[in-house]
């Protein structure tokens, strides 16, 4: 597998000044996805806004690994449905002005 | 410059504990951190404030200072020079986060504390805040795909808007947003697309519906009509017999499919059939006839 898009997670830790078990304890509860290439971890680079939501989350806001898993299944909730009210709005213009 | 009641702000008595004053803001920050409340303006806003109150009233020193000038701070003036060297030796405040930055405390903590203090080291890197823009467009505007030169914060970037964008929808351009924190990857820009709609056509997603009248002789009798479609005119062929709001699709007449070039919707077409007024007397003589037949 190519490292492209990829970054090495060694790399992360000094830049967010956080442990290595951190991305462990994120990977064990299914928060993120560590790929293992040639016994060297990484995470992929589009999910670097999401880890910096759960670390502001876990050392800003206290959330533990648990919460945040709730917090965000609950955001990706209110996203979806924002787009079904976005959607059903616009279907209802088909009706305005009968 | 209005003086702002941090106890107010974080809902807690002048008397309050260090560990009441941590309580109260953990609390608040839960509630209102931009991360929970996405696009939320009102939260964003909340959340600045209470940050400030919790910034003032954690540090003792900037409580006391808060406690005893913070009604008439102008007469602060002589912390002033001393809060200047403290300024220049602050580091950068807290995280750029998704819509906002937090080094914008009010005119007022500036005024009496200078810059921000840090809170998880300094040199954290961090990426940029994210810009959230909104582009108004006409539906005719999106039925090709169009490339145009937006000027967000005075930067120019060149934008390809996709056929068949939905309103109210949003997409991301990744890395124009701000800059990064110590060093961290810029922001995102998210634009917003507001399309206006002032075509004879209704749409849902790639389908469009448009309404046609149909005279009463063509319904009965059938015929050729010719019927507007979003890229020009068609010819239709009209069964005898046709009935009031019959509906006909035409087959990929409609609006393109988002991000699937080369694909497009249908539009369906409702017929109003529309019955004639102010009859002659001879019609009403052959109308009567028809009637005798039936």
């Amino acid at each position: 597998m190519s490292v492209q898009n990829l970054i090495l997670i060694e790399t992360l830790c000094p830049h967010y000044e956080i442990e290595i078990s951190f991305f462990e304890d994120l990977s064990n509860h299914g928060l993120i996805t560590i790929e293992t290439i040639e016994e060297r971890q990484f995470i992929h680079q589009d999910d670097i806004s999401e880890l910096e939501k759960m670390i502001r989350l876990y050392f800003e806001l206290n959330v533990n690994l648990e919460g945040i898993d709730i917090v965000l299944n609950l955001l990706q909730k209110e996203k979806e449905m924002k787009e079904e009210l976005n959607m059903l709005r616009n279907r209802l213009k088909l009706y305005e002005g009968e | 410059m209005a003086f702002i009641d941090y106890y107010k702000v974080l809902g807690i008595a002048k008397t309050a504990t260090e560990n009441e004053i941590k309580k109260a803001y953990r609390k608040l920050a839960r509630k209102y951190h931009p991360d929970v409340n996405p696009g939320n303006k009102d939260a964003e806003k909340k959340f600045k404030e209470i940050n400030e109150a919790n910034e003032v009233l954690s540090n003792p020193e900037n409580r006391k200072k808060y406690d005893k000038y913070g009604k008439d701070w102008e007469h602060a003036e002589e912390f002033e020079k001393a809060q200047q060297q403290r300024k220049s030796q602050s580091q950068q405040y807290y995280t750029e986060q998704d819509g906002f930055n937090d080094q914008e405390f009010s005119d007022y903590f500036e005024s009496m504390f200078g810059g921000g203090g840090s809170r998880r080291g300094g040199s954290v890197k961090y990426k940029g805040q994210d810009f959230h823009a909104s582009l108004t467009l006409n539906l005719k505007d999106i039925y090709e795909s169009q490339q145009q030169v937006l000027t967000v914060n005075g930067n120019k970037i060149r934008l390809t808007i996709p056929a068949g964008v939905e309103n109210g929808q949003e997409i991301k351009i990744k890395g124009k947003g701000g800059p990064g924190m110590n060093g961290g990857p810029s922001g995102d820009l998210f634009i917003k697309f507001n399309i206006e709609n002032n075509t004879q056509f209704k749409r849902d997603k790639a389908n469009l519906y448009a309404a046609v009248d149909l005279d009463l002789y063509t319904s009965i009798l059938g015929g050729d009509i010719t019927v507007n479609t979003f890229d020009g005119k068609v010819k239709l062929k009209v069964k005898p017999g046709t009935q009031n709001e019959t509906k006909v699709k035409l087959k990929g007449k409609g609006f393109p499919v988002y991000k699937k070039e080369g694909q497009f919707g249908d539009l369906y077409i409702t017929y109003n059939i529309k019955t004639p007024t102010n009859l002659t007397e001879k019609e009403i003589e052959l109308f009567t006839e028809i009637q005798k037949l039936r």
